[in-house]
């Protein structure tokens, strides 16, 4: 195996000894680009429990709220709305401010039924 | 603009004026600031520079600055001073210190363990090896940067980190509050702070976006691979990978590449031939990576207990940055590897970049590269690997597989392998399974966001279904003050405050009144007697805790340089010390002057039974810079001189004035010389015509009071002094 790749590096190192240095530079972004496209992908299309928490943070929900407010939708399988979703579809619905709908949800979870038509499966 | 509270340079920084209202406290400023260069050089004193920004307002410069006008050139990159007290609001005090002698970038570490606290810290508790990152530490360092900056005349940046598995809450808290400066790179946390991988870089996406929007710069973390690996000067062409993924991921979410910069550390130390890997690596990276910034650290991988081998490690590192490029210069404090840094070692560190850039101004117009030599074959060499690493990588199956087969921080030159890389497993590490799908109607009602984001229909602005997010509406930002009672700033302030704001003092190394203290001797014992030696003595001393850092054999069996360092456990009352009034020399031209106005002559000796002559005649001689210099003539009668013989030489010959010299001590015999001088001259009835001055090594200045002499002067004076004190005399006379 090790073989093997000392052998395919001497290959690569080969043919890269024909580019000129513009050349290389180029292939050397080339191939970081297409290395990082995928990741950036899964980026777009996830979000963790310290994404949502700093949605909060930015709807003027105090870090300790916003850290329980996130288990609690997290737990509901509601992260995927997110969280800032979650908390203003609620203060919509029950008229109250965002603060008020965090810690609505910090004392009782059950809020979070019904506040979105919801499927299983979420996450 | 100035504040309301600017700073005097007479007085020490009001922490509790800092900490008032912070809770209403807003950042003046965003974003990273460069320094003014101007393009044509800057003239200093005698000297013109090509390579330096415009001076600060307040400043020290560097001892010997005293030779040049006083000039205190500052280099055209911004210079990083990192700070890790554990106290920070001892560490504004240290800000300050470190500004004045050009530093303008603050680096905060964090405190032991935070990257893995799961969302933010709150108030002001105690840290580790750095402190608690919180919003109030934020501020208040803010707003202390707010009145330095205001005080040198350059803006101050200031920096953390946004890592761990709350990064993109640190980088909300960083906008929010003004941070100009962070560290934000995924790969940082994977490999050495094992937070899952996917969640590493979901997260670093949202982090980055917010940075960029708050134009806060970013420093990824590639240096930590060289501080890590076994052989730190074999990893290079990894390194360039690291870089370029961090570089690229950046770009890829939206980062502007002037906001990006890579933390690069030249890999080796002497006593290997530093050059022949440094010098390749440094070019090579400036050439792949010309799009981006510099951000040059010094290396930390070789650093020993030893100060002076680490600065002068530090003064070839910046050779490399001066001979290549940097934008950004950092410094490590040279006591980094014996204890937590001291605060006047952040100022040595800063003085080894301003002193060897100073020295090294406009290098690269009087040498240039040898591109066609060994240089260019290893700058070359470095690239194809690095190439050949990423097309490995790909072949693979991409960065997370390569990460699970160890292909990073392994200790050997790629493509060969130790087998010490660090692999990670996608489905495991910190946070593991936490990250999750968005649904196709997931919503996040707040700017800088990165990603899907699916708005209600109607909706413009993403946050204003909630009239506004903090960023656009600051007053909306939740400050907490403290959550724990005991363990906060105001319970530590009151501690400290009769050293601060009292008038009790000790000296201090990390915080106020910490008492340490560092002696340094050499004990001709060999190494393993040397330290016990050390620590016995500094017992006796009265030293508390006392620790040997470090020890140096001279020779095995002659003997060993120890420095050893311990509390002081005793307090000084700044009331009881009493500071002698400072003599003000008269300019040398008004001296002569004088002198030669009255024709100014003196009559000299060492009295009493003293065969004592060496510091006399240094006072007199021309050659030593003595009154001779001065136009004095003088009549020296040697040694062992009565005091009635010197007097009645004085009334002979006309002088003005009578100089004694005495040495020897016991029994207060040089009192009591000095006295009868005195006695003499009044039975004479000449005491009003004539001035007496006497000097020794156990006389000072205030023995004339006592004794009745017109002045007196102890060890180190020099012949202008005495000179000083006659035409004073004489003038106070009325006989000038």
């Amino acid at each position: 195996m090790t073989e093997d790749r000392i052998a395919r590096f001497e290959k690569r190192q080969a043919e890269l000894k024909q580019m000129s240095d513009a050349e290389l530079k180029e292939r050397f972004w080339l191939l970081c680009d297409q290395l990082v496209e995928p990741i950036v992908e899964m980026s777009k299309t996830h979000t963790s429990p310290s994404i949502e928490r700093s949605v909060l943070l930015r709807m003027g929900i105090d870090s300790i709220s916003a850290h329980g407010v996130v288990d609690r939708i997290y737990e509901a399988g509601l992260l995927g709305k997110g969280a800032g979703h979650v908390v203003l579809k609620l203060s919509q619905k029950s008229g109250k401010s965002v603060r008020e709908a965090a810690a609505a949800i910090l004392e009782n979870k059950e809020v979070l039924q019904g506040v979105f038509d919801q499927r299983k499966g979420d996450k | 603009m100035k504040h309301m509270n600017s700073l005097d340079p007479k007085k020490k920084l009001d922490i509790e004026m800092i900490l008032e209202g912070l809770e209403n406290y807003h950042p003046t400023r965003k974003g990273w600031t460069w320094r003014t260069v101007p393009p044509e050089g800057v003239d200093m004193g005698p000297f013109h520079y090509y390579d330096m920004s415009e001076p600060l307002v307040n400043s020290i410069g560097l001892p010997a600055s005293k030779y040049f006008d006083a000039i205190d050139p500052q280099p055209s990159c911004v210079v990083t001073t990192e700070i890790a007290s554990g106290r920070f609001e001892d560490d504004l005090r240290r800000m300050r210190m470190a500004a004045w002698h050009g530093a303008d970038h603050i680096m905060v570490i964090r405190t032991t363990g935070q990257s893995h606290i799961d969302g933010l810290l709150e108030g002001t508790p105690e840290g580790i090896g750095g402190v608690p990152i919180t919003r109030k530490q934020i501020r208040a360092s803010r707003k202390a940067c707010d009145l330095i900056e205001e005080e040198v005349g350059r803006p101050i940046n200031f920096h953390s980190y946004v890592s761990g598995v709350a990064g993109p809450e640190v980088a909300v808290l960083f906008a929010e509050e003004g941070i100009n400066g962070a560290h934000q790179d995924p790969q940082y946390n994977v490999l050495y702070r094992n937070v899952n991988m996917y969640r590493s870089f979901v997260d670093a996406a949202e982090a980055k976006r917010l940075m960029n929007d708050a134009e806060i710069f970013q420093i990824d973390g590639a240096h930590n691979a060289n501080a890590t690996a076994k052989a730190g000067w074999l990893v290079m062409p990894e390194l360039m990978v690291q870089h370029g993924i961090n570089c690229a991921y950046s770009v890829a979410v939206g980062m502007k590449k002037d906001l990006i910069g890579l933390s690069t550390v030249p890999p080796n130390s002497p006593p290997a031939p530093k050059l022949w890997f440094d010098l390749p690596y440094a070019v090579a990276l400036r050439d792949f990576f010309s799009d981006f910034k510099m951000r040059a650290q010094q290396n930390t991988r070789y650093i020993e207990a030893d100060i002076e081998e680490a600065i002068r490690t530090h003064t070839i590192d910046t050779l490399i940055s001066m001979l290549t490029s940097a934008d950004i210069q950092s410094t490590i404090t040279p006591d980094e590897g014996r204890n937590v840094p001291w605060h006047y070692n952040n100022i040595r560190g800063v003085q080894t970049v301003k002193q060897t850039w100073a020295a090294l101004d406009g290098i690269k117009q009087l040498v240039t590269l040898n591109h066609q030599g060994p240089l260019g074959e290893m700058v070359r060499d470095i690239k194809e690997r690095s190439v050949a690493f990423l097309e490995e990588v790909i072949e693979t199956g991409g960065y997370f597989a390569a990460v699970e087969k160890g292909f990073f921080v392994d200790s050997a030159k790629y493509p060969e392998r130790n087998g010490d890389g660090i692999a990670r497993d996608g489905a495991g590490g910190v946070a593991a399974d936490s990250i999750v799908e968005r649904d196709s109607d997931y919503y996040a009602p707040v700017c800088s966001h990165f990603g899907e984001n699916h708005f209600p229909a109607g909706v413009q602005n993403a946050c204003d279904p909630i009239a506004g997010c903090t960023l656009c509406k600051p007053e909306k930002i939740v400050y907490i003050d403290e959550l724990d009672p005991e363990d906060n700033c105001d319970k530590r302030l009151q501690e400290t405050y009769p050293y601060r704001k009292g008038n009790l003092i000790r000296p201090e190394a990390e915080w106020a009144g910490d008492g340490m203290i560092l002696t340094q001797f050499f004990v001709p014992l060999p190494e393993e007697m040397a330290g016990v030696y050390g620590v016995e003595m500094a017992k006796k001393l009265g030293l508390v805790d006392p620790q040997v850092i470090n020890i140096m054999t001279m020779h095995p069996a002659e003997g060993c340089f120890v420095e050893v360092k311990g509390k002081v456990g005793f307090d000084i009352d700044v009331t009881t010390l009493k500071v002698p009034e400072k003599e003000v020399i008269l300019p040398e031209d008004e001296l002569r002057e004088a002198v030669k106005k009255i024709g100014l002559r003196v009559v000299a000796g060492t009295v009493g039974e003293d065969e004592h002559s060496v510091g006399l005649r240094e006072i007199l001689d021309i050659k030593h810079g003595g009154i001779e210099k001065y136009g004095v003539k003088y009549h020296y009668l040697g040694t062992s001189v009565p005091l009635s013989k010197l007097v009645d030489a004085a009334i002979e010959t006309g002088a003005q004035a009578i100089l004694i010299s005495t040495i020897i001590s016991h029994n207060d015999i040089h009192r009591m010389q000095m006295k009868k001088l005195v006695e003499i001259c009044k039975e004479k009835g000449i005491r009003y015509k004539l001035i007496l001055i006497a000097g020794g090594t156990q006389v000072n200045r205030e023995m004339a009071k006592e004794t009745g002499l017109d002045a007196t002067f102890g060890r180190g004076t020099k012949g202008i002094q005495v000179v000083n004190a006659m035409v004073k005399s004489l003038k106070m006379r009325g006989q000038i």
